[in-house]
């Protein structure tokens, strides 16, 4: 007989974590629903560049009104919880700031290691829960041999969202479920409408939550401007510079470093014969520096911040297979430990648009072995 | 099936049977619409001017001076925009329920000016404060009887008195009073009072405006001439008669002195949670007490733990309390009434409200103060925070103790 427990599940009143909270019933256990109140839509109408009325996804009224709709056709206890403090702190403020100093942040890793994983985590423990589900399309073992909890990519690899979870503790992924790891986002929709949730027919979210519309230069305006930062060191060209090649010469001005992300071609704003593309953004002399396609590979980069999950530490350099942005093929690769929290990454092939504020994912065949946030690229 | 215990009587309270007893006959055999000649408009006129009489009652004023409103919002933003226009200045408080607050905030957009007077830290509008606010172009002053996070009563009266003064309309929101203390309009001195019926054990959706005879009030609801013209719309029939019977139970309980029986229940409940260690009243001065109150309510802060997480965890085990004010999506926003005693926002994160109805028994306290303490224990266990805090607390005490000669 299966042991039932108390299971906390994170609700966005989506399809995956819908059904999710509808296993979970299935199975016998006792549920339970939160949805993190995390950013505030309104909060930034009417701001530089936004309009009076903001139509954002995060945290909407809707997608509430959907949860607790599941919540209530499942008959399990629902409950919005507020955690726009911390959000603001360890998401949204990190996310403009990496902008601003020429990176490209993915606040989606952020908010699994500083909100989902671990405020509500805390939460679902106040509240007397054992563990907490998500809709995540990941798997989570227990390695006896290894005596680690081990992150693995899912069924469906096409949904894949590890590369967003490498930050996960081995306390954290201990009381951790991912009942979606073994089924495809078609088998997902057919077990929703299965159960009858009223969601099932719901499109798939891409965007980043709290960006309408995926416009992040103008959630960036307005975001400084409601801080009281005037003029926005973005609408008073503070971040701008000049626009070089990489043997040094000057082609031109740019308004913004928060403009580019390595690999980028359109919009550079210069016109050459032949194609352009931002190779590296230097925040020191906010310099955009543009180059030739070949010039945008690396066959190195080095992580920091790193977690790693299937081992304890790096002792040797370890074969993997390496990947740097969401939707990248991971590529094969040595990891090397560089000092604390540091890996240095050598691929076999060089890579393209290794990018300074994304993350690069360790991977031994599904396992995930780690993975840290990219500071350099070096040739 | 858990016991359940209701503990958040400010929210709102289940009807009592006496008045669902009431209210049934005008779902069925009396269905008529008070406005018709016939028999069935008749029958549903006479309930509703029963009730009005019942409501006055409950206040000290006349039938004709009473408004049936849907509820206390309504009544609350009939005052504000009935009274004010354009160029006028209000005087209000920083601790208003949201249906003043925000009606005044939407009027200072219409090109009202408002004057938001504060509150010391027991959560008292000073009087003087008031006269002091006052201008030449001040139309209305608006200052709530009870509060409904701390159950603080201000000094209505007086503030009355200096209103009346200056000639200036005088509003309170007696949302949170009606029902737990005795009313009395006149002694107010107040032009305007609101109430409504699901705070005093009446159905929600109904609700009044008492309207001082005289006062020039424009309507907000325009249509058939209901309510003297003062609120357009079919009457609620049977809310307003849940409403009616309310307010005489309240009376009769008053007269029973429930109040006083009410005051014992919370006071014990109150002593017995601020035992619990780390723990306080708001709204407390330095000796422990607290500014006049109305006798169900008590709002305690417990060090170190997030409100919150208390108030889902004791749900979950059978007690409905609350903390702070719950916004669009039901997740929790710090409290604006907290904040403006000045109370640290830590310590507003952590602070619940308990309050009281008719329907609680000596056993509803007891289950209450029993899962209390255990939940605030084992939320204290889990936190790093607290236990770091706690600790580094007797060090310093130990400290202390080892210094000494």
């Amino acid at each position: 007989m299966l042991t039932t427990e108390t299971i906390a599940v994170a609700m966005s009143g989506g399809v995956d974590s819908s059904t999710v909270a509808a296993m979970l019933c299935a199975e016998g256990h006792s549920v339970i629903g939160l949805t993190m109140q995390l950013w505030n839509q309104r909060r930034l109408a009417g701001h530089e560049g936004m309009p009076e009325s903001v139509q954002g996804r995060c945290c909407s009224i809707d997608d509430v009104y959907d949860a607790r709709r599941v919540a209530e056709t499942l008959g399990i206890p629902y409950y919005v919880v507020n955690h726009e403090e911390r959000f603001e702190r360890d998401v949204v403020r990190p996310f403009v700031e990496e902008y601003l100093a020429g990176r490209t942040p993915i606040p989606c890793s952020l908010c699994n290691n500083h909100l989902k994983f671990d405020q509500l985590l805390i939460v679902a423990q106040q509240i007397g829960a054992d563990k907490i589900a998500t809709g995540h399309y990941a798997q989570v073992v227990f390695d006896e041999q290894l005596n680690r909890w081990l992150l693995k990519r899912p069924a469906d690899r096409s949904k894949d969202q590890t590369y967003f979870l490498f930050g996960l503790t081995q306390e954290q992924l201990s009381r951790t479920l991912f009942p979606l790891g073994g089924m495809t986002k078609p088998e997902v929709r057919e077990l929703a409408r299965a159960y009858n949730l009223v969601i099932a027919e719901k499109p798939d979210s891409q965007e980043i939550c709290f960006v309408p519309g995926g416009d992040y230069k103008r959630f960036l305006e307005a975001y400084l401007s409601e801080q009281g930062v005037e003029p926005t060191p973005i609408s008073g060209e503070m971040v701008g510079g000049e626009m070089v090649t990489s043997d040094g010469k000057v082609i031109g001005e740019h308004a913004g470093v928060h403009n580019f992300t390595v690999g980028q071609r359109k919009g550079l704003g210069v016109a050459t014969g032949s194609p352009l593309y931002v190779i590296q953004i230097r925040n020191d002399t906010r310099q955009v520096v543009v180059g030739k396609d070949e010039e945008l590979y690396s066959r190195t980069l080095r992580a920091s911040r790193v977690n790693l999950i299937s081992t304890a530490e790096l002792g040797e350099p370890m074969r993997v297979a390496v990947k740097i942005r969401h939707k990248h093929q991971p590529a094969p690769a040595m990891i090397e430990s560089a000092g604390p929290g540091e890996v240095l990454v050598t691929f076999d092939d060089p890579q393209r648009a290794i990018t300074p504020g994304q993350a690069a994912v360790f991977y031994d065949g599904d396992i995930v072995v780690g993975g840290g946030w990219i500071d350099t690229s070096q040739e | 099936m858990i016991r359940r215990v209701y503990l958040d009587n400010n929210a709102t309270t289940p009807v009592l049977p006496e008045v669902m007893e009431a209210m049934r006959p005008y779902f069925g055999e009396h269905f008529g619409n008070a406005s018709s000649i016939h028999h069935h408009g008749q029958a549903t006129r006479a309930a509703v001017e029963r009730a009005r009489e019942s409501v006055a009652a409950l206040l000290g004023c006349r039938a004709s001076e009473v408004v049936f409103t849907s509820g206390g919002t309504e009544a609350d933003n009939l005052a504000v925009f009935g009274l004010t226009r354009p160029g006028d200045h209000v005087i209000t408080s920083t601790i208003e329920h949201h249906a003043v607050l925000n009606a005044c905030k939407h009027r200072v957009s219409q090109g009202c000016e408002v004057t938001f007077v504060p509150v010391d830290g027991r959560g008292l509008v000073d009087p003087a404060d008031v006269r002091r606010a006052i201008r030449a172009n001040t139309k209305l002053i608006t200052i709530m009887f009870a509060n409904n996070e701390t159950g603080v009563l201000q000094s209505v009266a007086e503030i009355g008195r200096i209103a009346a003064e200056a000639d200036i309309y005088f509003h309170t929101d007696a949302v949170q009073a009606a029902g737990k203390i005795p009313i009395d309009v006149n002694r107010i001195g107040c032009d305007l009072l609101t109430i409504s019926g699901h705070k005093l054990h009446g159905p929600q959706g109904v609700g009044a405006l008492y309207v001082r005879k005289g006062t020039q009030l424009e309507a907000m609801l325009h249509g058939g001439r209901h309510e003297r013209s003062r609120r357009a719309g079919t009457e609620n029939v049977y809310g307003i008669v849940g409403l009616g019977k309310a307010a005489e139970l309240a009376i009769t309980g008053f007269e029973r002195g429930d109040d006083k029986k009410m005051a014992a229940a919370r006071d014990r409940l109150e002593r017995e949670l601020l035992e619990i260690e780390a723990t306080g009243l708001n709204g407390a001065d330095s000796n422990g007490e607290c500014a006049p109150r109305v006798p169900n309510t008590t709002n305690i802060y417990f060090d170190g733990i997030d409100g919150e997480a208390l108030v889902i965890a004791l749900d979950l085990k059978g007690l409905a309390v609350s903390t702070g004010a719950a916004c669009s999506s039901g997740a929790i926003e710090p409290s604006h009434v907290l904040t403006a005693m000045g109370l640290r926002p830590d310590r507003a994160k952590a602070s619940v409200r308990f309050s009281l109805g008719k329907q609680n028994t000596p056993d509803d306290v007891d289950f209450a103060l029993g899962l209390v303490q255990e939940t605030v224990g084992r939320l204290r266990d889990l936190s790093p925070v607290y236990n770091k805090a706690a600790s580094s607390d007797q060090r310093a005490a130990s400290n202390r103790r080892s210094a000494g000669p």
